[in-house]
């Protein structure tokens, strides 16, 4: 489960934060992941809280904002919905459909004390 | 801070540091888990408003791998795919075919065990072992350790191993040239489509254990259209690392594209 490492990777963008500006506990973290990335939100939801024990984050809430997959279709020459990374457009159904968005995994904002 | 890969411990590289260490068999263990330190209080609560991409100090990390590699002149392969489908068998046959027109290197990926380095080893070409622990595939950080223990020499070919994993290396790029996708015809033919991001990613994918074909009711048609329509792009070749069909095509595929890859960057006019 890459997610754990994921969540590292967040704990260590957090604990670097904290040499920037002064706060001496975490209370929220809001990640921003996209539906046709790599990371599947309930896995980072289920691997948070033991990942986050005794660090700075320790107790603090993960709140998740997906960002809806989002494709350029060659045919009907436009911006469509994507549910899948390979999938069809949804308005034609042709196959020539290129991913343009919904595949980000960023640490957005923090609340801290 | 650690000041040789800037990972946020105090510690030194050698043996009993404190995020791996090294095993006398030489292997790597990265099976520890991350010292955290806690700092309880109150104050003013605030929000901060960060947009930091997750994946960064990995790809960080990526990138002084791929510069160190590109200036020693190698070209080096991640080889990716699910456990049991031929990727160290593939190597072995590589590596002796080949150990005699180039300079060779392996690094090994696995969870445990010092096995596939080993078995490495046996045909004569230098290999490092990382045993990544708990972690499901290898990072850029643990890779650009592993170099520390190899020669790198010019006109060379580094193969990286990565863990059987067909999800989670797909996210993280270890400074590699390409990725090579190992599928075996003893899989199912549309796993292409069940794990899409890791076809996407590869530039060629090897379909292996040929030799098998006569035995099983797979769909080779089928299975290429499904590698095809997750990505029209990339380059298959049937093989077989029993009986070395198709090797002949995949070694000239990485002489070709190890020769355009190092080709010397044209200076702009």
């Amino acid at each position: 489960m890459h997610e754990v490492s994921l969540i590292e990777n967040v704990i260590a963008i957090v604990e670097r934060e904290r040499t920037r500006q002064a706060f001496t506990r975490v209370t929220m973290i809001k990640l921003t992941v996209g539906a046709l990335g790599h990371a599947e939100p309930d896995a980072l939801r289920f691997c948070f809280h033991a990942v986050a024990a005794g660090t700075i984050a320790d107790s603090s809430r993960l709140e998740i904002e997906i960002v809806p997959g989002q494709g350029w279709c060659a045919d009907c020459r436009g911006t469509v919905p994507l549910d899948e990374r390979f999938g069809a457009c949804p308005v034609c159904q042709g196959g020539r459909v290129r991913m343009t968005g919904g595949d980000v995994l960023r640490v957005a904002e923090m609340e801290v004390e | 801070m650690c000041t040789v890969c800037g990972c946020a411990h105090d510690h030194d590289h050698g043996v009993g540091s404190s995020h791996h260490h090294i095993h006398a068999t030489g292997a790597i263990d990265f099976g520890h888990g991350p010292a955290g330190v806690s700092v309880p209080g109150l104050s003013q609560a605030r929000t901060i408003r960060i947009e930091r991409d997750v994946l960064a100090k990995n790809n960080g990390f990526a990138e002084a791998n791929r510069k160190r590699i590109r200036q020693a002149g190698t070209f080096a392969l991640n080889l990716v795919s699910s456990p049991g489908s031929g990727k160290t068998t593939i190597l072995v046959r590589t590596l002796t075919e080949l150990r005699q027109s180039r300079p060779l290197a392996v690094i090994e990926g696995d969870q445990q065990t010092s096995n596939d380095a080993e078995r490495i080893r046996q045909t004569g070409v230098q290999a490092v072992q990382v045993n990544t622990g708990k972690g499901c595939h290898l990072d850029a950080h643990m890779v650009g350790h592993a170099m520390d223990q190899l020669s790198l020499i010019p006109g060379g070919l580094l193969f990286i191993e990565n863990v059987g994993n067909l999800v989670c290396p797909a996210a993280f790029d270890l400074g590699e040239a390409c990725k090579v996708v190992v599928l075996s015809v003893t899989e199912g033919e549309d796993k292409p489509l069940k794990y899409p991001d890791m076809f996407a990613a590869a530039e060629l994918m090897l379909l292996n254990k040929s030799d098998l074909l006569p035995h099983l009711d797979f769909d080779m048609d089928a299975c290429l259209a499904a590698a095809r329509r997750v990505n029209p792009a990339m380059q298959i070749f049937t093989i077989s690392a029993r009986t070395g069909e198709g090797f002949a095509a995949f070694h000239a595929w990485i002489a070709a594209r190890a020769a355009s890859y190092l080709r010397p960057m044209a200076t702009p006019a």
